[in-house]
């Protein structure tokens, strides 16, 4: 019980601490709004090819709101000693590091119904199978914020963090075969694009919105399952070895 | 008293520096137990290996009777720790920041938020609660560090330089309140290169030099030896190397220096007759304006132990003052 009122008070405090201040909820907002915008023109259609561009734009929201603040709410924690306290609680590192990344998936997660509002506004949503898209957007925020976990605890400095995370983000988004398919990607970059966990994702959320999935969905959960759990040990692993000497 | 806290053999070695090599100590419940040293000798080490920031490369840690060598996390509720830096959260008030602490240590809402504003009264930051952290002054970032660590009750309160780059009024604030602390029971281990601080507050003080424990002893023990010697500080105008040169064959017991212009040091093992060593200075045209014993301090104890020149801790003691200070 006492660990949980822990884990508790350490989400709530980084939700009021950074998640819910002014800039981000603006970023949370215009981001996905930027993205939609942006693949709706480059698509050059009408109003009615808006659900083509969702699934894109919902991963791309997920991918971009869980791990753009990981490297304030580890990293620069960590640079100011103040991660320090939070090692130094009666609080297994495990629930620890759940409590400082549950903030980064439920900000992931909001972000993700930004554009499906936004559509929903404009028309008439094809019938989407919440029961894949709800639980894909869930576990793309635990991925991503796992990756950008993995990110913020292998670096030093808040820019690394920053840095590295868009070293990986950007070509993953081109890869995974969100804007590009699969099958039409060179064939030496197909292996690539299945070592992204984001890959499973996509597949998962074309096949929620328009049925277009080439796996089963079976598979894409068990093997995004399977990024998350590595992810976060790998991520635990470096905290062990890199912070607690 | 039983010991609270046990170290035995701890070595800590970061890349070709030797931290710590064969520390082993013990600290007795209620005790107020001082590490002194000079920067880099490994206190900040010493205390992260025992609160679990660190893990020996040998060596056994037990606190409380818990083995806590590999499993850190075993104690951890039974340990306060106020690190050298303040190391609260700028984004969150004076009480958040407390109540936020309380709640890492699984204090219910109540109770936690009571005992915020009761440290905040002792404390005396009742008016700047409600204030952003980010925003005190030095002085107000150290008091709420401290706070920060007592607001779980802990049994052992581990103090790495709490007055360190802090005014005087605060700083003089926190050793009383330390000085409470001890005499309502809490067992404090305070890292300092004050050694005044270390005298003053201390039961039992550990001299820790290059990562080894040169001595362990209470106050009053290190301070015996030179307390059977007298001396005396003689401040003289117009005080001569000739006239120093007179005084030894005149008065064969006692040792003569001049550590400053105009200041002559007499040492001896009896106490010094003041009177005839006067009036020879005055015949030879020194005017003796004052005569001071000088109370041996644990300064002169250090000093005496480790080689270490008092200077150097000072020179020390005002650089990491200025930085906010590691060690």
């Amino acid at each position: 019980m006492k660990q949980w009122i822990a884990f508790w008070n350490i989400l709530v405090k980084d939700m009021r601490a950074y998640y819910l201040k002014p800039p981000n909820i603006s970023w949370g907002i215009l981001f996905p709004l930027a993205w939609t915008g942006m693949f709706f023109l480059r698509s050059g259609r009408g109003m009615e090819d808006l659900p083509s561009v969702l699934p894109g734009v919902v991963a791309v929201s997920v991918l971009f709101g869980s791990t753009s603040m990981l490297a304030v709410t580890v990293t620069f924690e960590k640079k100011e000693r103040a991660f320090d306290r939070l090692l130094l609680a009666p609080i297994s590192l495990e629930l620890l590091m759940l409590a400082k990344t549950a903030g980064a998936v439920l900000f992931g997660v909001a972000g993700a119904f930004v554009p499906v509002l936004l559509a929903g506004f404009f028309i008439t949503l094809p019938p989407v199978a919440w029961g894949i898209f709800a639980p894909t957007v869930l576990l793309l925020a635990v991925v991503s914020t796992f990756f950008g976990l993995f990110i913020a605890v292998a670096v030093r400095e808040v820019f690394e963090a920053q840095t590295f995370s868009n070293f990986f983000r950007f070509p993953m988004l081109f890869l995974c075969g969100l804007f590009v398919p699969l099958e039409r990607l060179p064939l030496f970059l197909r292996p690539l694009s299945y070592a992204l966990p984001l890959t499973y994702g996509a597949d998962l959320l074309h096949g929620a919105v328009s049925g277009t999935n080439t796996m089963s969905y079976s598979l894409d959960f068990t093997i995004l399952g399977a990024f998350c759990i590595g992810l976060f040990a790998a991520s635990l692993r470096n905290i062990r070895r890199k912070w607690i000497l | 008293m039983t010991d609270v806290l046990v170290a035995s053999g701890l070595r800590k070695r970061f890349g070709d520096v030797q931290a710590l090599a064969d520390v082993s100590f013990s600290v007795r419940r209620g005790e107020f137990f001082g590490f002194l040293g000079p920067n880099g000798a490994g206190k900040t080490t010493t205390i992260n290996l025992l609160t679990g920031l660190a893990r020996p490369d040998a060596g056994t840690i037990r606190v409380g009777g818990l083995d806590c060598t590999r499993n850190p996390k075993a104690a951890q509720h039974l340990l306060g720790v106020v690190s050298d830096e303040s190391n609260l959260y700028p984004e969150l008030s004076g009480f958040d920041n407390l109540a936020f602490c309380g709640a890492l240590y699984g204090m219910g809402k109540t109770e936690r938020r009571h005992r915020a504003g009761e440290l905040l009264e002792i404390f005396g930051l009742a008016e700047a609660g409600h204030r952003l952290f980010g925003g005190y002054s030095k002085g107000m970032k150290r008091k709420l560090t401290i706070a920060a660590g007592l607001l779980h009750k802990p049994k052992i309160l581990f103090l790495d330089e709490p007055t360190t780059g802090i005014d005087v009024a605060s700083a003089r604030q926190i050793r009383r309140i330390l000085a409470d602390l001890h005499r309502d029971g809490t067992t404090l281990f305070l890292t300092t290169h004050y050694i005044e601080e270390a005298e003053r507050l201390c039961d039992r003080i550990a001299f820790l030099v290059k990562g080894r424990i040169i001595r362990i002893d209470s106050v009053e023990h290190l301070l015996t030896p030179l307390q059977k010697r007298h001396r005396l500080r003689v401040c003289c105008g117009g005080l001569s190397g000739e006239v120093v040169d007179i005084l030894p064959p005149v008065f064969p017991d006692l040792t003569f220096s001049c550590p400053a212009e105009d200041m002559l040091l007499v040492e001896a093992d009896q106490p010094v007759a003041i009177g005839p060593l006067v009036r020879l200075l005055e015949e030879h045209g020194a005017q003796v304006l004052e005569a001071v014993r000088l109370r041996p301090s644990l300064e002169d104890v250090f000093v005496e132990i480790t080689g270490i020149e008092a200077d150097a801790l000072h020179r020390e003691k005002e650089k990491s003052g200025a930085k906010g200070g590691t060690s």
